[in-house]
């Protein structure tokens, strides 16, 4: 029941779990946000309601990381094996951070700013431990 | 309320200043530095100063907790300069409060506000301000980890950004809207060190063009190949020499991992002169924030460091024009440049090319970061903001040395807080 869940990011990575990229909107004023929120920071009137987008979007800034944090070490990544992270504006016009997909890491200069995105949903851990990432992936 | 005018109430001096050499000190701890910064800050009163006279210190610090795994520093500061008298029942002396400021890379900036604040509130008369950081007992991987504890946890860290990663995407955006390159970027480096080379508190006292020099002698001695780098700039486009760390922010980009301790001796206007003949004033103080990184209309630029300059240079009377020189917050390249725009210095999108023809170096027209910044002075995260201020100090009384410019009498400080999220901008009068 999609409708009782919280607006919050234990929900937010719940749907991700699921394969499906939600956002908060305003009932009131239709004001949407993401990451999601309880509160409706324009008006403060109205409830919030759960919306889907559509996955679409492109990149607006990106940087292909040598130095990563533990959890991306753990994946496998380093100073030899490289990952992309960027900021992703979606065709609705709300934007996320998200691991970036399909992209020339070896040669980050030829990543182009506009690149056309899809979401996508990279599954890592096990059993308890499995956990959803954002991801969006190069659009041909 | 939207363009609310504020007024410092009453008038604040800056009447003393010291800070511990910045580096690394795998011994000390935030209160040796602490130490350290405030007996200097001691010896820099002109006309001497009781430590009793203190009403309160307020102390910025970022991690002591993930860094060292002490929380609740203020009070053990407070003691181990003597705000804790004992015994206890010495006539006259009572234990002061003293409080930790954190806001990430603003927390020493901000201290320094909330000092200023309530010495022009009337509160109190005499406050102390510090900032200290220890960072060097973790191996990297571990700063990274807490340095990233800084932006969204929730939502910027899981798209695996760390904060050189965040920093280099502004980089990113930057180079595309503006056509900047990674020279432009390398200027800002090679600058702040050629400053940070005269500074000796600098963590780096040496220019870029030392350090390859040092890597040479290294290879000779070791005798091993030879690197063959025509110049600085040759070395700092060696993707061994100076690797990626978040492309296209590089080592040389990227302030170090520091520690250090500053401390400031802030008073109200009239009492200023039983201190020293030649105080320096803090007329602007503001302050701003910004949000998530995705969630800003403009990632080139931090709204809450142009809102927080707006509002300073407002109650101070003066516009950018009339800034002498700034020490800004570079804790990478790109945020100098971006920091030079946000204050009105260059417009949107100059502030690389300003770079590029030397107009913020030591000799320039708006010579900015001449301690050698963040880059090179090195970045104690929670002493940073209060360490900017030692630089105007020295500038402002003409005890800056062989990087002195001449006759400042108007300066500027920029501390920002993660990739924006806290911005505060002092402004400084010498009268």
């Amino acid at each position: 029941m999609m409708e009782l869940r919280e607006f919050n990011s234990t929900s937010f990575n719940k749907f991700l779990s699921e394969k499906r990229l939600m956002a908060s909107q305003c009932k009131g004023c239709k004001s949407m946000y993401l990451p999601p929120r309880p509160l409706c920071t324009r008006c403060y009137d109205g409830e919030m309601e759960w919306i889907e987008l559509k996955g679409k979007g492109i990149l607006v800034a990106y940087t292909v990381i040598a130095v990563g944090p533990t959890f991306m070490i753990e994946e496998g990544y380093d100073r030899k094996n490289h990952y992309c992270s960027g900021i992703v504006q979606l065709e609705e016009g709300l934007k996320i951070s998200a691991r970036i997909l399909g992209v020339s890491i070896k040669n980050p200069n030829a990543i182009k700013i506009g690149t056309p995105l899809e979401v996508d949903f990279l599954e890592r851990g096990e059993g308890e431990n499995k956990k959803t990432f954002l991801a969006f992936r190069k659009r041909d | 309320m939207a363009g609310k005018r504020r007024i410092l109430s009453r008038g604040v001096a800056i009447v003393g200043a010291g800070m511990s050499t910045f580096g690394v000190f795998k011994e000390k701890t935030t209160r040796d530095l602490f130490v350290e910064a405030f007996s200097e800050m001691r010896n820099s009163v002109d006309k001497g100063m009781e430590v009793s006279d203190i009403e309160a210190l307020y102390v910025g610090n970022f991690s002591s907790d993930l860094f060292e795994g002490q929380l609740h520093l203020a009070p053990i500061m407070a003691d181990w300069i003597g705000l804790i008298p004992k015994p206890a029942n010495w006539i006259g002396l009572i234990p002061k409060p003293a409080t930790r400021v954190e806001d990430a890379c603003a927390s020493g900036g901000l201290a320094i506000r909330d000092a200023l604040i309530a010495i022009s509130a009337g509160f109190y008369d005499v406050v102390l301000v510090g900032g200290t950081e220890k960072m060097t007992n973790l191996p990297t991987e571990r700063v990274t980890d807490t340095l990233a504890a800084a932006s969204d946890v929730l939502y910027e860290a899981p798209a695996g950004f760390t904060f050189p990663g965040l920093y280099a995407a502004i980089a990113t955006a930057y180079m595309e809207k503006y056509g900047a390159t990674v020279e432009h970027f390398m200027g800002v480096g090679i600058k702040n060190h050629d400053n940070g080379a005269l500074n000796p508190k600098a963590q780096f006292k040496a220019t870029i063009r030392d350090l390859m020099n040092r890597k040479i002698a290294k290879a000779k001695e070791k005798e091993s190949a030879l690197p063959t780098w025509k110049d600085e700039w040759d070395f700092l486009k060696d993707g061994h020499a100076n690797p990626i760390v978040a492309w296209p922010v590089r080592l040389y980009d990227c302030s170090p991992i520091t520690d250090g301790a500053a401390c400031l001796l802030l008073v109200a206007e009239e009492l200023a002169k039983n201190f020293t003949d030649e105080p320096i004033y803090i007329i602007g103080t503001g302050q701003g924030s910004g949000c998530a990184m995705h969630n800003r209309d403009n990632v080139t630029s931090l709204e809450g460091a142009k809102a927080a300059a707006e509002e300073a240079y407002q109650m101070a009377g003066v516009s950018p024009q009339d800034i002498k020189i700034a020490e800004v917050h570079d804790c990478f390249t790109i945020a100098e440049i971006m920091a030079s725009e946000d204050l009105g210095f260059f417009k949107p999108g100059e502030g690389a090319r300003a770079v590029e023809e030397g107009r913020t170096s030591l000799k320039g027209t708006k010579p900015i970061n001449t301690s050698g910044g963040l880059k090179a002075k090195g970045h104690p995260i929670g002493a940073s903001g209060v360490g900017q201020v030692i630089e105007i100090w020295k500038q402002m009384r003409g005890e800056a040395g062989e990087r002195q410019v001449p006759d400042v009498d108007l300066a500027l400080t920029h501390n920002v807080g993660a990739t924006g999220g806290t911005c505060v901008v002092h402004i400084y009068e010498r009268r």
